[in-house]
Parts: C-alpha cells; sequence; structure tokens
C-alpha cells in the first residue's frame, strides 16, 4: 500500500516535470540583458509589457554597468546595457554598436525647513563648491545672492551622496566637473569617487532617506525619487542663464539640445546642455548589441523588434516611472543606424 | 534464526561503514569548502595584495577615479563598531541572563526569555531601517546635540564627541549592532547559568551569601567557558553584520574623528561598491574580504586561548556550552 503510494506519487511527479520542461521549451524566444540597474525598472516593466502583448520573454538583471559591459563582451546575453557610454576604442576592439535607450534626470534635493520644493535655487558652480567644502554654511554669501528673497539659516550644510557605485553618481559627478574646473581636478567623474566629504546613503532610496531624515542636508537622487518622496527640490542654472524646474520637458530638451549624430556610439554626455529650457544634469542609459552578428541572427533580430516597441509604445510606462523617453528625432536616428551598421559577417543588415 | 542474526549484523556493519564514511565525507566538505573560500578571495584580491602588499593595511585613502585602493578606513569601522558592540551588550546581555535565571519569578521567565530569542528573529534590515528612521532623529536631537553642548570645553570628552550632530556614523552603528548581538550572547549565557548545580548555589545561600556573591563567586566561575563564548558569537556576528551598519554608518571613507563620526565597515563597503565595481577596485574590495575573514579568525583564535588560559589556571569544573 505504502510502497504503492510512493510509485505513484514518483511517476506522477515525472510526469509533471517533464510536462513543465515542454511548456518551457514552447516560448518562441527568450531574450536576455544584463546591466545597468539605473534604467531597471523600466527595463523590467517594458519587458513585462511586451511579454503580456507578444508571449516574447525578455530577462533583464540588472548587475550593474560594469557587468552588463562585460557580459556583452563575453557574448553570454544578447543585450548589455550600462549607464556610462562606452568609448569608441572599446567599441571597436568589441566590435559593439551602442545606442541611447532612455533618458533621466538627476535632481539636487535639499532638507531646509521652511523651504518648499522649487524655492532654492543653485548653480552648477556652487553645487560643486558645497560638495568640495568649499561653502560650508547655508547663509552663504554666494547662495544668498542666488535667493535674495530667502531666510536661508544659518547652519552647516551636510552633504549626503551615494555610497553605492551607480550611475546616477556618474552623471552627477560628469556635470560638477564639467561647471568646475577644481572639481575637475581634485575629485574627477566616476560611478564610485572619494568624495572630499560628506556621508554616503545605499542606493537612491539611501540619499533620500538620509535628507529626508537629517536637517539641513543636501543630497542628489534620480527625478522619480525627488518626485515620490516629498524632498524639496532645487532649481537649477543651466547654461543658457535659466533657472529650470526638472521635469520631462526639461529632460526632453537637453536631449533634442544635443549632437547625437557625430559622438561614436551616440555616447552623447546630456549634462551641462545649452537649450534655453534644458535642465543641466541629464543623462542617457546605453544599450549595447554586437555590430556583426555571427550566431543566430533571428535573436538579434527580436532584441531589436523588443526596443523598436520599446521606443513606439513604451514613452508612457516610461514617464510613470519618473523617465523620459528619447526624442523622436534621435529614435529616427538610431533606427536608421540599425539598419545600416548591425550586419551579419555576409554583410546583410539584420534591420529594414 | 541465527543464520538471519547473523545477516542483520552484517548488514549493520555495512550500515556502519557507510555512516562513518558519510559524516567523514561532510567533516571534510566543510574544510574544502573553507579552504576554497579562502583560496578564492586571495586569487580574486590578487590584484590589490601585489600591487600594494602590506601597505594595503595602513593606507586611508579610498579613490575610485584615480584607482588607488587602502583599508585602513573599513577596517578600523569594523573594529571600532564591534567593540562599541560588545561594550554595550556584555553587561546588558549579563543582567538579563541573570534576572531570567536567579531573580525572576517563575511565571515571567518563559515569556521573557521567548521574547529575547525573538529579537534574534527579526531580520538585520529591519533593525537597520529601525535605526535610521526612528533611533537616529531621536538620538540626534535628545542626545548627541546636548551631549555635544556640555563637552565642548572638557578637554577628553570634547574630542571624543566633537563634530556635528548628524545623528547617524560609528557610535549608532555600534549602538544598533549591540541591540542584533545581545539576543545571541543572553541566551547563551541564559543556557549556561542554569547549568549550575543547584547544590552549590544552595550551600553557598546557606552560608549566608548574598545574590551578587553567589553569582559572583559560584556562578561566574563555573560557567565561564560558557559566557567567554557566548561573547564571541556576538562579536562574530557584529564583525561581520552588514545590511544593519549600512543603514546608519553614514558609509565615508574617511578616518573617525571621534565616536560619532560616519565612517565605514568593511562589511557595508563591499555591499555599496560591489555591484559597479571592476578591476582593482573589485580586487581590493576582495582583498577586505579576505581581511575580514582574517579578523574573525584571528578573533575565534584568540578566544581558544584566553579559554585554555582560564581553564589552566584553575581547576574548578568546566561547565557550559
Amino acid at each position: 500500500m505504502n510502497t504503492d503510494r510512493m510509485r505513484r506519487f514518483i511517476v506522477s511527479g515525472c510526469m509533471g516535470l517533464a510536462l513543465a520542461c515542454v511548456s518551457l521549451a514552447s516560448p518562441a524566444i527568450d531574450l536576455t540583458g544584463a546591466g545597468a540597474s539605473l534604467p531597471y525598472p523600466v527595463y523590467a516593466k517594458w519587458a513585462a509589457r511586451y511579454h503580456a502583448l507578444t508571449g516574447h520573454r525578455v530577462n533583464f538583471q540588472s548587475i550593474g554597468s560594469g557587468g552588463g559591459q562585460q557580459q556583452i563582451i563575453a557574448g553570454t546575453v544578447d543585450w548589455g546595457a550600462s549607464d556610462d557610454p562606452m568609448p569608441e576604442a572599446g567599441l571597436r576592439r568589441h566590435d559593439l554598436f551602442q545606442f541611447p535607450a532612455i533618458i533621466g534626470g538627476i535632481v539636487p534635493v535639499v532638507n531646509i525647513p521652511g523651504i518648499a520644493p522649487g524655492a532654492l535655487r543653485l548653480s552648477g558652480a556652487l553645487l560643486a563648491d558645497i560638495y568640495l567644502g568649499r561653502i560650508r554654511r547655508w547663509d552663504d554669501r554666494a547662495i544668498v545672492a542666488l535667493n535674495p528673497e530667502l531666510a536661508l539659516p544659518a547652519t552647516d550644510i551636510v552633504v549626503v551622496h551615494r555610497a553605492d557605485g551607480s550611475g546616477t553618481t556618474y552623471g552627477w559627478t560628469s556635470y560638477l566637473a564639467r561647471v568646475s574646473p577644481q572639481w575637475r581636478d581634485q575629485v574627477g567623474m566616476g560611478k564610485a569617487i572619494r568624495w572630499p566629504l560628506g556621508q554616503g546613503g545605499k542606493g537612491n532610496e539611501g540619499v533620500a532617506a538620509y535628507v529626508s531624515q537629517l536637517r539641513y542636508s543636501v543630497g542628489y537622487v534620480e527625478y522619480a525619487y525627488a518626485a515620490h518622496n516629498g524632498l524639496s527640490w532645487v532649481r537649477l542654472r543651466n547654461r543658457a542663464g535659466a533657472f529650470v524646474a526638472p521635469q520631462a520637458s526639461s529632460f526632453q530638451a537637453a536631449a533634442l539640445d544635443a549632437d547625437w549624430q557625430s559622438a561614436p556610439g551616440m555616447g552623447v554626455m546630456l549634462t551641462d546642455a545649452g537649450g534655453e529650457e534644458a535642465w543641466p544634469i541629464t543623462a542617457a542609459s546605453f544599450i549595447l548589441v554586437p555590430r556583426t552578428v555571427r550566431r543566430r541572427p533571428e535573436r538579434m533580430r527580436e532584441v531589436l523588434a523588443y526596443f523598436d516597441w520599446a521606443f513606439r509604445e513604451g514613452g508612457d510606462i516610461a514617464r510613470e516611472l519618473g523617465y523620459v523617453a528619447l526624442p523622436d528625432t534621435v529614435i529616427g536616428q538610431i533606427r536608421e543606424r540599425w539598419a545600416h551598421d548591425i550586419r551579419t559577417p555576409r554583410g546583410e543588415a539584420i534591420w529594414e | 534464526m541465527k543464520v538471519m542474526a547473523t545477516r542483520r549484523a552484517a548488514s549493520n556493519v555495512g550500515a556502519d561503514r557507510l555512516f562513518r564514511v558519510l559524516t567523514r565525507t561532510s567533516a571534510v566538505l566543510v574544510l574544502l569548502l573553507l579552504a576554497g573560500i579562502i583560496v578564492s578571495l586571495a586569487w580574486g584580491g590578487r590584484g590589490a595584495i601585489t600591487t600594494y602588499g602590506p601597505s594595503f593595511l595602513w593606507t586611508s585613502e579610498w579613490d575610485p577615479v584615480r584607482d588607488h585602493y587602502g583599508a585602513l578606513v573599513p577596517v578600523a569601522g569594523t573594529l571600532i563598531t564591534s567593540a562599541i558592540a560588545v561594550l554595550i551588550a556584555v553587561p546588558v546581555s549579563f543582567g538579563i541572563a541573570l534576572f531570567l535565571t536567579e531573580r525572576a519569578p517563575g511565571w515571567l521567565r518563559r515569556p521573557l526569555g521567548t521574547a529575547i530569542e525573538m529579537l534574534a528573529a527579526i531580520p538585520s534590515i529591519i533593525y537597520g531601517m529601525w535605526g535610521l528612521f526612528v533611533f537616529v532623529p531621536l538620538f540626534q536631537q535628545h542626545v548627541q546635540s546636548p551631549l555635544v553642548q556640555w563637552t565642548r570645553d572638557v578637554p577628553v570628552l570634547g574630542e571624543l564627541f566633537a563634530g556635528p550632530p548628524l545623528g547617524i556614523g560609528l557610535f549608532t552603528a555600534g549602538l544598533i549592532l549591540s541591540i542584533m548581538i545581545i539576543p545571541f550572547i543572553t541566551a547563551v549565557m541564559r543556557d549556561v547559568f542554569e547549568q549550575v548545580p543547584p547544590m552549590l548555589k544552595e550551600s553557598a545561600y546557606g552560608l549566608g551569601c548574598t545574590t551578587w556573591e553567589v553569582v559572583w563567586k559560584i556562578v561566574l566561575p563555573f560557567t565561564r567557558n560558557g559566557v567567554i563564548s557566548g561573547i564571541m558569537l556576538g562579536l562574530g556576528r557584529a564583525l561581520g553584520e552588514t545590511m544593519a551598519v549600512t543603514f546608519v554608518i553614514g558609509n565615508a571613507f574617511s578616518l573617525p574623528h571621534s565616536l560619532f563620526s560616519p565612517s565605514n565597515s568593511i562589511a557595508s563597503a563591499l555591499a555599496n561598491e560591489f555591484n559597479e565595481a571592476g578591476g582593482l577596485q573589485k580586487a581590493a574590495l576582495l582583498e577586505l574580504g579576505l581581511i575580514l575573514f582574517v579578523i574573525t579568525t584571528l578573533v575565534l583564535i584568540l578566544s581558544k586561548l584566553v579559554l585554555r588560559r582560564l581553564s589552566r589556571g584553575q581547576d574548578l569544573p568546566a561547565g557550559g556550552a
């Protein structure tokens, strides 16, 4: 009796397993990407919607930009994602094609009692001086000069930065390095840097938590976190001299101002863009795919079809999550390049 | 009948041999695993080990832009926070364990003991969040600010408490750690205190000893080994704790200049930077992991040495764990 039940149990288990294997094998395509953690929420949501619509599975693992670059070089994934554009030499050496997929804005936030979101105005040079420790108090003459109507407290500025390596820090420090020669020489830019002062929070949520907990602090987070956590965001002076608010339109203005065509691998830095409306700390996140498709070109076609769908239909999802879709002109340029640059070894185009 | 008995005996011998092989394999597997971890940490960190040599240990710079790394800040932060944690947790745990075994009324022992054990079941990230969102603001406004004010002109204390009152930093991390290790130390202490033969205690009470004298002269000497093992267990946990510390230590790669400075620990540096690290930075992080491994091993060896020294010194029966 007992052994009989056991046998039945094992048999049914095996059958179930076999069925599971069959059903796993049946979906048409299973694509894999890996890399940057900054745009992960968008890529994950796009993949879920795409799966619901087409049945194709798109897996994205957020292992970090460095990991994404290594994985696509090793050829273990269908596409890699990176927040910092791979330089031209790297693209050529590893025979990779790069295009931007999404735009995000980085926003300075402050916690000063009595100061409402958008009330404080700062410039890039001032932010660099604050993060260098050259400006240490909120009532510093340079800050008051930009905000004559605000009553700024006579307290020390508490500086908060990211503790983990991140694309957000890369965008932030590349902006500071661009607007401040001292920052460029003393600190530099990167996904993780040696901070002259301050304390670090882990992730956007960590920085947001520190800023909301520590009075008189200043930090930087992605736009989505600034909007959802009720933090006081700051108006920034852009290169045209106008004080702008961080919002989808000002991020897009920065993207429109950039010269995508001439940058190698479309690796444009959007920071300190020139337009009148442009938010100065805007950054694109990039996708890497093989330029010469040696194996299974139909898979590559599916990858491009997925991003093509995302460019057409994914704008709303991106906006919900606090990111911004690329301007249509840029998307057009990307499609042209797909058709022109991505080829099989025999020179056939993958994308028509 | 006889045939069956011998057959069974034979199969028992076979099963016994199999059992021995299985247990031995498990034991060897642990050793292999340990050696494997050490080797892979050293291999992964070889870039940093060959670049910096021993100077890695006393360099305080950590600069991913210029690709220059040193371990002094996280090593110091790890040791300081763990020391604070043990300094706070040991007396408190000792008090709790004594109360539970000597003073608490019978109906209170079970619920109180269970409540303390439940503290150990709370995930560490909850301690971190509680620390940052509840403890830090209270501590910043009601403890740290007045403390900094009062001790400003006192020679040594002033230095110890100096700096802007942020609420986050070494001390807060140590305090959160102490709350996390209290249940472990308490549980071990309570268990070994219960091992003390009632006869010994009753005799001492009968001679007119106070509770304090019984604890100090009878219970503690009898349970010394267990108590030290419990403290080491707590210390080991404090050294490697990651998430809770990351929340409240401040994650700044700067050498602490006071008890309240934001700093960094090995585990939180690893948690923060590993994701996006590559090249020499990754090697340096792996070497940090190796250093943490060495530190915990040293702690373990040290505790064994202390135990051996103690048990040689006196010939009291060794009790407890």
